[in-house]
């Protein structure tokens, strides 16, 4: 079996697609010249830039110039937050609040956390068990001194989809920025920016079978922010630095297989999700979905499992050879465990329990057998050296049906 | 025994956090009690039980010793714990540390620091470090558990809280404990920790205490 197949972790990076490679490799030392430069080769930089700019614009539904490239999915959310609040703030005298919610990836919230260090008011919108904003919640947080919405499109550890449509209508009506991290989204989900009527997108490319260190924010026309990094001009004065002409092309290269793959892509991880979710609820006692039962990326699986440590479950499984990840608080480098799962308010116990196995292009319905087939060997290992036997009762408003049947909760 | 792939080589050219030692002990870890029968089991005969953690905090142990006839020795040493490769690793050296060559002084055992197990290890991760730290609390909580069993309450050694009754050796921690456990009244604490019963002097912060801890969680 191949080892791609037992690669569940397809929300922390993925591997980068052969074409993209191909594509890429003739800009390391064949063209290499700089876009900036006056001369055929140059030129050269330039034409690939601008092509790539060109391919993207189509798949975002915007105007080539509206795309920045940028490092990272990171700095795209850091150019965006911060660039935005510094702009309508200190050039423009508006407000000083930004709206965002407490299931964001950690570019989005210690960005604000800064912020409000500089003296930003941040409202952190609570979520649903589900992971999903209250839109009324949303409207009624917005006020005079608002400048920005920043909510991200899906959620990397629970796949949680936001209704990002809706979220731009309420925006528009207010006259508030709205900003999307899409960095989980690029991959299975509509990117056109004016169906969705986003005013900024971040996006990465290491995501979507890309290379990593790339990253665009898309910045739509009459928007205007203060740039992060100052230099020689590069990307209309709002990012400088040399573009980086091969990881640009390998961008663009992977979010074109990506958007042509879609459709039916979103329909066999869904089906190999649901075969995933299916098998480890109906023989793992004590188990339960974390994240919207339908509502949620095609890909990503998150499950808590109670009474065993997520770490420890993760180095069984790597010793199988099988990759995932966990929102354990022995995994994370604050040693708090995740905020995502705490923030759909569950108790501590299902956080440190809980997995997340993220499918992708080279999984395959071997690999998601050989998973369900091991896990449970794997969990009741665990559990039998756990001193911990929590009451499935007390978790049964969290169990489905099946699970209940075999944890032993009576109705 | 089972054959092992290394983790190193699985996770190509990157080194896992755990050395080769650590990984042993996680995944063939040595003296644990294998599932919740075998636990009540061996809780029947053993000499002490002691119990540190929660599984809200991520980390919880339970750990089981048998003393020699004369009290000296520590002649076997169980556990079961929840938690992850660190603290499981580390928790099997202990229990391996206690029990080696004849079995560990109790004077000795109760000496025994995290660095002491870590250095067994040879090291663990620096941010797991604080994974570690739970075994020697719950071998010092299992000895006490000893010395009170069998009315050798003079020996008990507290550390890292406040002894409130000076003569059964009780802490403000046992008395935190009690509370959680849902004691919520003087009469309660006392079924469950016999403070105050020979130390009357310590029964107005008993008290104090009780308030205090009640205030803190169910406040
Ligand atoms: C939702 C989300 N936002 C932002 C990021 C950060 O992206 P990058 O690693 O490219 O900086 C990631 C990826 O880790 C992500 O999943």
């Amino acid at each position: 079996m191949d080892k791609k197949s037992t690669y569940f972790d397809n929300a922390a990076t993925t591997p980068v697609d052969k074409e993209v490679v191909k594509a890429m490799l003739p800009y390391f030392n064949q063209i290499y010249g700089n876009p900036g430069s006056m001369h055929s080769e140059g030129l050269k930089g330039k034409q690939a830039l601008d092509s790539s700019r060109e391919t993207i614009s189509k798949i975002l539904n915007c105007e080539p110039e509206e795309i920045i490239f940028t490092g990272s999915g990171t700095e795209s959310i850091n150019m965006a937050i911060k660039g935005i609040a510094h702009h309508q703030n200190k050039k423009l005298g508006k407000g000083n609040h930004i709206i965002t919610q407490k299931t964001e990836h950690p570019a989005v919230l210690e960005t604000c956390e800064f912020l409000e260090k500089e003296g930003y008011e941040v409202t952190y919108l609570d979520v649903d068990r589900y992971g999903l904003i209250s839109l009324d919640e949303l409207e009624k947080a917005i006020k005079s001194e608002t400048i920005l919405v920043s909510i991200m499109y899906a959620n990397n550890e629970i796949g949680t989809i936001q209704p990002i449509k809706e979220i731009s209508e309420i925006c528009k009506k207010n006259k508030v920025l709205f900003h999307t991290d899409a960095c989980q989204a690029s991959e299975y989900l509509n990117l056109d920016v004016k169906n969705l009527g986003v005013d900024l997108m971040s996006l990465n490319a290491s995501k979507v079978y890309g290379p990593k260190g790339i990253g665009l924010l898309f910045l739509r026309k009459g928007v205007t922010l203060t740039p992060l990094i100052h230099g020689g001009g590069q990307e209309r004065r709002l990012r400088s630095g040399t573009e980086n002409i091969p990881l640009i092309v390998g961008f663009a290269k992977a979010l074109e297989i990506a958007s042509k793959d879609k459709g039916l892509e979103c329909e066999r991880l869904t089906k190999l999700s649901n075969k995933l979710i299916d098998g480890i609820l109906k023989t793992i006692p004590k188990a339960f979905l974390n994240g919207h039962p339908t509502k949620r990326l095609p890909n990503n699986v998150n499950i808590s499992i109670l009474d065993i440590e997520g770490e420890a479950a993760l180095l069984y499984l790597d010793k199988e050879g099988i990759c995932a990840s966990t929102g354990s608080a022995c995994t994370s480098k604050t040693l708090d465990p995740s905020h995502v799962i705490l923030a759909l308010g569950l108790p501590y116990e299902a956080a440190h329990g809980s997995m997340r196995f993220t499918l992708g292009k080279n999984t395959t319905k071997e690999g998601i057998e050989k998973l369900i087939n091991l896990f449970p060997k794997i969990v009741k290992r665990l559990r039998d050296l756990s001193p911990v036997n929590l009451k499935a009762e007390d978790f049964k408003e969290y169990l489905s049906e099946d699970n209940k049947k075999i944890s032993g909760v009576n109705k | 025994m089972e054959t092992h792939v290394d983790v190193k080589a699985k996770v190509e050219g990157k080194k896992w956090f755990y050395n080769d030692i650590v990984k042993k002990h996680f995944f063939n870890p040595k003296n644990f009690l294998k599932d919740e029968a075998a636990a009540k089991e061996y809780g029947k005969t053993a000499s002490g039980v002691g119990q540190v953690g929660s599984p809200a905090c991520g980390d919880m142990m339970k750990m089981w010793i048998k003393v020699d006839k004369k009290g000296n020795k520590i002649k076997e040493c169980k556990w079961q714990t929840f938690g992850c490769a660190s603290a499981i690793g580390s928790t099997s050296m202990l229990s391996v540390m206690v029990t080696e060559k004849g079995g560990m002084k109790i004077e000795d055992a109760l000496k025994i620091k995290p660095q002491d197990i870590a250095n067994r290890l040879k090291g663990l991760p620096q941010r797991k470090f604080h994974c570690s730290v739970l075994g020697d609390k719950a071998l010092r909580e299992a000895i006490n558990n000893y010395f009170r069993k069998s009315g050798k309450e003079d020996r008990v050694v507290v550390q890292g809280a406040k002894i409130i009754d000076k003569i059964l050796k009780i802490t403000d921690k046992d008395i935190e404990e009690a509370v959680l456990e849902g004691a919520k009244t003087l009469e309660d604490v006392q079924k469950k920790t016999k403070v105050g019963i020979k130390d009357k002097s310590c029964i107005p912060e008993v008290e104090q205490l009780i308030r205090f801890y009640i205030e803190k969680y169910f406040g």
